[in-house]
């Protein structure tokens, strides 16, 4: 594939700009989820994955992925500068993200021509959602440790066991499932394997858990004797802790080859700055109070240094040291930045803290308490930010290791 | 509603000086020649200050028909930030900031004998702080009144950088009502009238200089109708430059205290090992990537927008040295809380410049008046 020339870059640029202007979603009625793992109400989900094959279908999702598996087959610097564009335009969050920038990559790197051809598209228009069967109901940040056994039979596997926390799981088509083919291992994490597993295969249920915000958003998944067709191995049985490290890499932004778009929305710390101007202290506004002043100029800057890094990650002679630590950084800074700030949102609103989602007297119709609460959907899923500050300790400065964990 | 607030970007010069500034400062300022010149008289080496006019370090900002290369502050910040991760002290920054006002206030005259001057190795010192001690540079006590030759001085300037060994001292005064500056030439000035201060950062030399009788001549007097604004744009480089040395200290003390916990073993593992000390390292880190953004955004939009993004450099870049370089001493244990141990070198110097210019506090209230207006 040739490099593009400037001037061609220039102009998708600049198409992908008008077209980002148009089209991006403005003040939707309802709250749009900063996160995948935030999705909650069957509103949100119809109107990500409409916005989602709206994407595609223009030309912006998966730009650099393969003509033939139904991706735009264009150079990598195409999505880039698409990426960069919507986030410019702060669009929306890419709702099959689980698919189109971890199990996606995954598959273009080392999935067979079968998966390829099956599952690239579908990822890629949100036509199939995945979700992501990893974490058990004992083990979670000790992900090693999982017991969900598969066993082989001839062309299949039985699968008995249960998966949690499965965010998108009652929606999902397909889940990139972590199990235990080899119930005797050498080694903790021996004897894994990693396998794509259709949601409607029998002996699989779903049942959805309701999140601390009230509603739902994901699911515990049950196989009993469910029967899968065994090509949906990805790398060789009993590799699967290895495949599922890489594709925590893609997770992590550690490793190239997404579908691009917006996976998480930054905070917008101006968005409070709102609601101290309207709330009243003393007959005043709020926004008069000098130690309020001070903690709103704290997240201002706060999360504009961090869009710096975003942008300066992608420029060679300004970026970090480390030159994957701005991007594996990003997760713990955004997501616990946005509990902070919404957090501070419910000191703001003093006595109307007390309403709920629903509630008429609410401002914002709730948004405030409801987003405080979802804020830590990013803070744990995906790995806790304790767990965060591991790897970007191990991984970025060099540090030893934890004594009881042990991974990538 | 979101705010557009200052990009970010980096041009080719800046890099070379900060690949210049970054092996000259490894080479010249180890930490041994630092702790060196901790007890010498002038505080940095005159060798060593030689090499950097040579370099065409002291010209960066002053335009080429004065001698310069005609860049600018955005160039200047690279070669700071590298002087602060090596602890490189001496006149550098005061010397730069001088010319970049001169450049904005002086006459053709002045700059003509001035700037080709200070390109060529001539330091300079800043006398702006006053006993009141109000960072707004706005607010001046120090009188020049017209007397038979030429102006008499009254007042008296503090935290003088640098100022026995310089070749010039620029202050502020107020004449006839307005502000106004006064060039002063060190030979001219009386050994008693400079008084060395006892600062927490051993590695500046500081001084109280004493103005009152001093009598100048009409042409060491600067004057401008546009001084106010010209006193704030040299607020605003001495604290784009503050920011660059605390962004500089904050990667070395980093760096000095991730070298500890991976070899210092305590419990039989080394110490980085604890999440007790790795944690916080690593929130030590975010500070310091989040501070380099921002100096290199009010870096680059410095002619442009400044105000904002240099306000916001400075905020973080104080906190963010701060707290690295004060866990840094607690890492250490017994050995940080000594008179040896780097990480107080690293320390005294953060606090040192988070006094200079307004700190984190002063500068968010002015942002918040900015940004919520
Ligand atoms: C909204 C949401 C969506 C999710 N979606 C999915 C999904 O789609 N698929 C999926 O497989 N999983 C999903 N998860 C699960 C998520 O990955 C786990 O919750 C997470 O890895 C933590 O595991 P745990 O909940 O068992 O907590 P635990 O691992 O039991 O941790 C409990 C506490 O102990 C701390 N802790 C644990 N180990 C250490 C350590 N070594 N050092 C320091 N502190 C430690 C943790 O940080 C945490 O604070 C989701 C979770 C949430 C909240």
């Amino acid at each position: 594939m040739t490099k593009p020339t400037k001037q061609e870059l220039k102009e998708y640029t600049a198409d992908a700009d008008a077209w980002f202007s148009e089209h991006t979603p403005r003040d939707v009625g309802f709250m749009l989820p900063l996160t995948f793992m935030e999705v909650g109400t069957d509103q949100q989900f119809d109107f990500l994955r409409a916005w989602q094959r709206k994407q595609y279908e223009a030309g912006y999702l998966g730009a650099h992925w393969p003509k033939e598996y139904g991706g735009g087959g264009l150079h990598p610097k195409f999505q880039a500068v698409a990426s960069t564009v919507m986030q410019k335009h702060n669009v929306p969050i890419t709702l099959n993200a689980i698919g189109t920038n971890w199990a996606g990559p995954l598959l273009l790197d080392i999935g067979s021509e079968a998966h390829k051809k099956k599952y690239i598209k579908g990822i890629l228009s949100a036509e199939d959602i995945w979700c992501q069967g990893f974490s058990e109901p004992d083990n979670g940040s000790d992900l090693g440790g999982l017991k969900l056994r598969a066993e082989r039979d001839g062309n299949n596997y039985i699968l008995n066991g249960s998966k949690i926390w499965t965010t998108l799981g009652a929606h999902a088509k397909y889940m990139i499932l972590l199990a235990r083919s080899d119930p005797d291992p050498k080694s903790k994490y021996a004897g894994m394997s990693f396998i794509l597993t259709p949601m409607d295969a029998p002996g699989i249920s779903t049942k959805k858990i309701k999140k601390i915000t009230g509603e739902h958003g994901f699911t515990q998944t049950f196989f009993e004797n469910a029967n899968i067709p065994a090509d949906g191995l990805v790398g060789a049985e009993g590799q699967g802790w290895r495949v599922a490290m890489q594709l925590l890499e893609y997770e992590r932004g550690a490793r190239a080859g997404q579908a691009g778009g917006i996976i998480m929305q930054t905070p917008d710390a101006f968005a409070i700055v709102d609601l101290a101007r309207s709330a009243i202290r003393d007959g005043k506004p709020a926004i008069d109070d000098p130690v309020l002043r001070d903690k709103l100029v704290d997240f201002i800057i706060e999360i504009h240094a961090q869009n710096l890094n975003q942008i300066r990650a992608k420029i060679p002679g300004l970026n970090s040291e480390h030159p994957a630590g701005l991007m594996l950084m990003n997760k713990l800074v955004f997501s616990e930045q946005a509990r902070e700030i919404s957090q501070f949102a419910m000191t703001l609103l003093g006595e109307n803290s007390a309403w709920y989602v629903d509630e008429t007297n609410a401002p914002d119709g709730g948004l405030w308490a409801r987003s405080y609460l979802n804020a830590f959907s990013a803070t744990i899923g995906g790995g806790t930010s304790e767990i965060q500050h591991n790897i970007l300790a191990e991984h970025v400065l060099g540090l030893p290791k934890d004594n009881i964990r042990v991974d990538a | 509603m979101m705010r557009k607030l200052a990009d970010i970007g980096l041009n080719e010069m800046q890099v070379e000086m900060a690949d210049l500034a970054s092996r000259f400062c490894t080479e010249k300022s180890p930490i041994e020649q630092v702790r060196a010149l901790l007890n010498d008289k002038q505080g940095y080496s005159e060798s060593v200050w030689s090499e950097i006019v040579a370099l065409g370090l002291t010209g960066i900002a002053v335009s080429s028909e004065f001698g310069g290369s005609g860049l600018g502050l955005a160039e200047v910040a690279p070669v700071v930030e590298h002087m602060g991760r090596t602890l490189m002290a001496g006149p550098y920054s005061d010397t730069i900031l001088a010319a970049h006002i001169i450049n904005s206030v002086a006459s053709e005259d002045q700059k003509q004998s001035y700037l080709p001057q200070i390109c060529a190795g001539r330091t300079c010192a800043l006398g702006l702080s006053e006993p009141h001690g109000d960072w707004g540079l706005g607010k001046i006590t120090t009188q020049a009144s017209p007397s038979k030759s030429g102006y008499v001085l009254s007042g008296e300037k503090r935290l003088v950088s640098f100022a026995d060994a310089a070749d010039f001292i620029l202050v502020t005064v107020v004449q006839d009502g307005v502000p106004a500056l006064v060039i002063l030439d060190r030979k001219d000035i009386p050994g008693a009238a400079l008084r060395r201060e006892n600062i927490i950062d051993e590695t500046v030399r500081s001084y109280s200089l004493n103005l009152n009788g001093l009598t100048i001549n009409t042409d060491a007097l600067m004057v401008s109708t546009h001084m106010p604004d010209a006193l704030n744009a040299l607020h605003l480089a001495a604290n784009l430059l503050n920011a660059a040395v605390m962004v500089g200290g904050t990667k070395a003390v980093l760096d000095l205290t991730i070298d500890y916990a991976n070899t210092r073993i305590q419990f039989g593992r080394p110490i980085g090992a604890y999440q007790a000390v790795k944690h916080p390292l690593v929130d030590a880190w975010i500070g310091y990537e989040k501070a380099r953004a921002l100096l290199y955004s009010a870096a680059h939009s410095f002619s442009t927008e400044a105000e904002i993004a240099v306000r916001m450099a400075r905020v973080k870049a104080e906190t963010a040295f701060a707290f690295a370089a004060d866990r840094a001493i607690q890492f250490h244990g017994a050995t940080g809380f000594t008179h040896d141990c780097d990480a107080g070198l690293y320390r005294r110097r953060a606090l040192y410049c988070a006094s200079r210019y307004g700190d984190a506090a002063y500068q968010k209230h002015k942002l918040a008046n900015l940004l919520f207006s």
